[in-house]
């Protein structure tokens, strides 16, 4: 199962490179024409995002580098350690939301630390791949086209965060412990 | 709500290093923030320049609206202000299938076209449409079939069994996913009430059109 879908990963993308232009030939779409006048798009899409991005980029640097990310987790350990989930794990529920690299990185280190087959170790990477960084998806998708007011989408989307990270504990702790 | 959030951001960042002593910090995060922003959207042109191009192929040929008739059905419960026929729900279904194989850098133009043809059909340009915080709903809690950058660092530092997270990862997914979709229709149903209903975008014309 599990080698079937790296295969299908694997294969997805170079199959979607040479069987699209292959198909819209079929149709007799101008393909290199075609190409180039839909590519276009994708500069001004990108150059668009970027107030968003700079923008958000910008307040989650300056929390994160003044230290209060490390203050929220101190004081919530405590609270976790008596439901018995290691401590180590939550600044990963704070910081997941927010940046996808330094998630990642904290998870790396986590890792690296606890090794990969601890407790920690698997709950870490149970949370990093069960969620996207919730702050960067709305920035990018909604920023591309322009829309300032996401209404109810990021209260959305952080609830099933941490819904996530207390799912991602719990199964780690059933299936693992 | 995001407004709240940057603007808190900001300000306990602010407060907590000036208690450090240290206010010089906020500046040069401040800095390497922007930098970074800016570098990722670098980053991001040559990704959306060429799978849009390539996109492009797909709607001219017809590939996207051939999507969106047969397998539209399939996720049209989720997107009901949606005509079922309408390009939208082809670069959904692409981004949702380019989500689930870990496909981050496909699922991300994919993503944006379909936002984009949502955008086509929101009556208010400004703020989101429903259907656009379902999608972006979808998005923040991605189902991913394999965690390959994880498995690939647990095997990195020489995991006994890298992949043993792929059930405990796709089970928490799918409770996570579960939570935003039901999450985003509680939403959906309470603005719908609160709000004056927004008139429903004009199927008749746009079948006209395409």
């Amino acid at each position: 199962m599990l080698d079937w879908i790296n295969i299908l990963s694997n294969w997805a993308i170079p199959v979607m490179i040479a069987f699209i232009p292959l198909y819209a030939s079929f149709k007799k779409v101008p393909v290199y024409e075609s190409f180039v006048d839909g590519a276009k798009d994708g500069f001004s899409t990108a150059i668009g995002i970027i107030p968003h991005l700079v923008g958000m980029m910008v307040a989650i640097s300056v929390f994160r580098a003044s230290g209060a990310l490390e203050f929220f987790t101190g004081w919530l350990s405590p609270l976790l350690a008596r439901l018995s989930v290691p401590s180590e794990v939550l600044p990963l529920g704070i910081l997941r939301p927010l940046t996808g690299t330094g998630s990642l990185a904290f998870t790396t280190d986590l890792i690296k630390t606890y090794g990969p087959d601890s407790m920690i170790g698997r709950i870490a990477s149970t949370i990093q791949g069960s969620t996207d960084t919730t702050l960067y998806v709305l920035t990018v998708y909604f920023g591309a086209v322009g829309i300032r007011n996401g209404r109810y989408a990021l209260k959305v989307g952080l609830f099933s965060d941490i819904v996530g990270f207390i799912a991602a504990i719990a199964v780690c702790l059933l299936l693992f412990g | 709500m995001v407004n709240k959030i940057w603007l808190g951001l900001i300000l306990i960042g602010f407060i907590f290093a000036a208690i450090k002593g240290d206010i010089q910090i906020v500046t040069q995060a401040a800095f390497e923030g922007a930098a970074t922003g800016v570098t990722v959207c670098f980053g991001l042109i040559s990704v959306l320049v060429f799978w849009m191009g390539i996109m492009k192929l797909a709607e001219d040929s017809g590939l996207v609206r051939a999507i969106s008739r047969v397998l539209g059905p399939v996720v049209s419960y989720l997107f009901p202000d949606v005509p079922k026929n309408h390009p939208a729900m082809g670069y959904i279904l692409s981004n949702m299938s380019a989500n689930l194989l870990g496909l981050g850098n496909a699922a991300t133009p994919m993503g944006i076209k379909a936002m984009q043809q949502l955008q086509e059909l929101n009556p208010d340009k400004q703020s989101a449409s429903p259907a656009m915080c379902t999608l972006l709903a979808l998005n923040t809690a991605s189902i991913t079939l394999i965690p390959t950058t994880l498995i690939a660092i647990r095997l990195n530092f020489h995991s006994a069994n890298p992949a043993e997270i792929v059930g405990s990862t796709l089970l928490a997914t799918a409770i996570a996913t579960f939570a935003a979709i039901v999450a985003d229709r509680w939403y959906r149903k309470r603005s719908a009430w609160t709000k004056p209903p927004v008139s429903p975008p004009n199927e008749a014309s746009y079948t006209l059109k395409g």
